[in-house]
């Protein structure tokens, strides 16, 4: 319509265009724009409001209206909108505004509670609340009714929402070192936490709500053994020295542990099922005790070294334990003497019970019978020393076949077994005696002695150190040139035989010399032989001098041989 | 009063440009013949705009832009400007939250900055746009000098109305100790921002000439109102 020209231009003047309307109104969607989305902010904020609720409890430590946040699964599903008290001013009313799509979780049987920083052994919780101060923690509900007034817990839930596994309940005497997150082990894998513990009505026992973790729970069935497996298990046995802790936050925090009979096949427990918490793994797998029964023991000789609660043994099974030791005091022998009470569980024995010959009467006049029996047949209790080192000791009930016989008083309430000294006794008067005998060796003069023949030895040592070896090596060294002189003093022997021989050999001058001594001697004898012929027929010319006819023969002989010349003279 | 007549009777003997046919180029200035007859377009000879005698739809276009950002001044202090989280506590705070979290804690001149610059500032430019919206538009000879100062005024204040965003994004930039504390922008600072967009825009739309049209009676084209 705009573009239509007028049917007869002006020849001189401009086209005249009407005005748009159209583009007038175009500014006009920028406030319309605004105005929608002004529009769809208030009409979004007035349908994402869900809706307020009202939690009570009993402090709004750490509450801040219009600060603190509600949170399920950590994510911010709410604000809390204001604190006021109750009427009677008891409790503290959190008004709280849940963000609408979390409208669902709220539900009648949603839980609500303060999430604060907790440390505990078993780890720390919250750390994030420590600087940004607590929240209110949420767990969504199942319920099909809705409802906007809730009680909160005062203390965090462990279970939480549909977490998949099963909750049972474990009866205990004493919670011990257990708390509200303890883990729970099976064969020490982590597979649940305790949830939450509070005293039975009567006050004598604990029941704790255990969780396990799905699929873990499947590991429970009605024979499960439960038992406290806090802190650590140190035996000592034939293997040596043995440690055993589930893991170490259970040293710290304790926690539970449970197994499974090998054999067995049960299904898994229902929800619920009520368990009986066990004081170790020993006595959890053990057998169950049944009822016990009491037997007072009474001992003439000093029981150190038993305490309350040390095992009683039957044929090296343990059977029961000590439940108080007293003294008693016999005016009849002016004698001192220990009794000692002992709770014993027949059931212990297992299968054994249903073979002995089945007897009338209740359980205590039964095992009255059962022990004349055997009181018969030798049994006697004895304390018996049950480590050398501590010297613990047990009593130990066992057959005596030797021992004198002692009349048993069935009828006798309590039942009372005869003893006899511990076989310890015996031990240790005999290694007393050999002790004292030992102690009798005069081990100070002894070892003074001794000392001093050291001593005497070792100067003996010195000296024969200092002058002895000195003098023998001298000895050796003279016997060593003596040795070298003899063999000099040899090959001079040697030389002189040698000598001699030269001597005596036939061209020898000596030989000749000899034979011409020898030819001399000959000659003097012939002279010699002439005078004493001449003597004898002349004996006058001794006295008047030679004949003159012999005279010459005479003066020669005297000349050449001295001696015979002597002799004749 | 008297001195609008006496402005009047001043200016009276100088010839208005449309009664001398001529025309001013927006974007260059160039003043050149108007040939234009009844609203047709001209291009200005020397820098080919479009000329025109004033400011097309100037008054529609300034209210328009206007109420949208009186719109949006709405969600701008209704939603969280932006988010401090101290130590894993966060907490949203609008503007008002704002100025009254710093007057309490005794920081008086900050707070005073941010009523000022968030509060005071767009409240005056909305009162005084409208003002002169509404008084030219009936072609008001009220204290037209004055007016005309509120004008230039508003002009200026533009420039200096982006300081609340300015601020929320660079405090947003620097805080950020990961746990510790951090600032976040909430959407309320996105609808700041556009009214002092829009607001800007609206002072630009607006032509100052028309408050001075009313003493000529002259009437520009394409201005219906």
């Amino acid at each position: 319509m705009n573009e239509i020209p007028s049917p007869q231009p002006a020849p001189d003047g401009p086209m005249v265009i009407p005005p748009s309307k159209w583009r007038i109104s175009l500014i006009w969607l920028v406030p319309a724009i605004a105005a929608l989305i002004g529009f769809s902010m208030l009409i979004h904020t007035w349908t994402s409001e869900g809706p307020k609720i009202t939690i009570t409890f009993n402090s709004a430590a750490g509450l801040e209206a219009g600060k603190t946040q509600l949170k399920y699964k950590e994510i911010n599903i709410g604000l809390v909108n204001s604190i006021t008290l109750s009427k009677d001013g008891s409790q503290v009313i959190v008004h709280a505004d849940i963000d609408k799509s979390a409208a669902g979780l709220i539900r009648q049987d949603s839980r609500f509670w303060v999430v604060r920083p907790r440390i505990g052994a078993g780890g720390i919780s919250g750390v994030d609340t420590l600087l940004s101060g607590a929240y209110i923690g949420m767990d969504k509900g199942h319920a099909t009714e809705n409802s906007r007034k809730f009680t909160g817990l005062e203390t965090p839930p462990t279970v939480i929402g549909d977490m998949p596994g099963t909750s049972y309940v474990l009866k205990t005497n004493d919670l011990d070192s257990l708390d509200v997150g303890s883990p729970i082990y099976y064969r020490s894998i982590p597979v649940g936490h305790v949830a939450s513990y509070q005293l039975s009505d009567d006050g004598r026992s604990v029941n704790i709500q255990i969780f396990v973790d799905a699929p873990y729970d499947k590991f429970v069935t009605p024979d499960t053994r439960f038992w406290n497996a806090s802190g650590i298990d140190v035996s000592l046995g034939a293997n040596g020295l043995k440690m055993q802790t589930q893991s170490l936050a259970t040293i710290v925090s304790g926690g539970i542990a449970f197994s499974n009979s090998p054999i067995s096949t049960a299904e898994p427990a229902p929800k619920g099922t009520k368990f009986t918490l066990a004081k170790d793994q020993q006595s959890a797998l053990a057998p169950p005790d049944g009822p016990s029964q009491f037997i007072r023991l009474r001992f003439d000789q000093s029981l150190r070294g038993l305490s309350i609660g040390a095992p009683v043994q039957f044929i090296g099974m343990d059977i029961g334990q000590v439940r108080f030791i007293k003294p008693d005091y016999d005016a009849a022998k002016d004698h001192f003497a220990t009794v000692v009470g002992i709770e014993v569980y027949p059931e212990r024995l297992g299968d054994v019970l249903s073979k002995l010959p089945r007897t009338e009467g209740t359980d205590e006049e039964q095992l009255a019978q059962f022990m004349a029996r055997f009181v018969e047949q030798g049994l006697r209790a004895q304390a018996r020393t049950g480590n050398l080192l501590t010297g613990q000791l047990y009593i130990a009930l066992d057959f005596a076949p030797k021992a004198p016989k002692v009349a048993f008083n069935p009828k006798a309430r309590p039942l009372s077994l005869p003893t006899i000294s511990g076989s310890f006794d015996h031990l240790q008067e005999q290694v007393a005696s050999i002790v004292s005998k030992i102690d009798r060796i005069p081990m100070d003069s002894i070892g003074r002695n001794l000392d001093n023949s050291l001593a005497n030895l070792n100067k003996a040592l010195l000296q024969v150190n200092g002058q002895t070896l000195p003098q023998a090596t001298q000895t050796l060294r003279d016997a060593q040139e003596a040795i070298g002189s003899a063999q000099q003093t040899f090959v001079g022997v040697q030389q002189t035989l040698g000598d001699v021989q030269s001597l005596i050999a036939a061209d020898a001058p000596l030989q000749q010399d000899l034979g011409e001594t020898l030819t001399e001697v000959r000659r003097t004898a012939r002279s010699l032989r002439t005078l004493t012929d001449m003597l004898g027929r002349h004996p006058e010319s001794v006295i008047r001098g030679r004949p003159t006819d012999v005279p010459e023969a005479s003066v020669s002989t005297s000349k050449n041989t001295p001696d015979n010349a002597k002799d004749t003279r | 009063m008297s001195s609008a007549i006496h402005s009047v009777e001043q200016s009276a003997p100088t010839p208005r440009a449309h009664q001398l046919k001529m025309i001013s180029c927006h974007s260059c200035g160039l003043v050149c013949e108007d040939t234009q007859g009844h609203d047709n377009h001209a291009r200005c000879p020397r820098c080919e705009a479009d000329l025109h005698r004033r400011k097309p739809n100037s008054i529609t276009r300034a209210w328009a832009l206007l109420i949208a950002s009186v719109i949006f001044y709405v969600p701008a202090n209704v939603m969280p400007m932006m988010n401090t989280s101290l130590f894993g506590s966060g907490m949203d705070s609008t503007i008002m939250e704002g100025v009254i979290t710093f007057w309490k804690s005794g920081s008086y001149g900050i707070a005073l900055v941010i009523f000022i610059a968030s509060v005071a500032v767009p409240c005056a430019k909305f009162l005084v746009l409208g003002l002169l919206l509404v008084t030219s538009q009936r072609r008001s000879l009220w204290k037209m000098r004055e007016r005309a100062r509120l004008y230039r005024m508003v002009e200026f204040i533009g420039y200096w109305s982006m300081l609340d965003v300015l601020v929320v994004a660079i405090v947003a930039a620097l805080v950020k100790f990961h746990g510790l504390s951090d600032i976040e922008p909430r959407v309320g600072i996105l609808f700041f921002g556009m009214v002092v967009i829009l607001t800007m825009l609206a002072a630009m739309s607006f032509d100052p000439r028309l408050i001075w049209d009313a003493e000529t009676g002259y009437r520009h084209d394409g201005d219906m109102a």
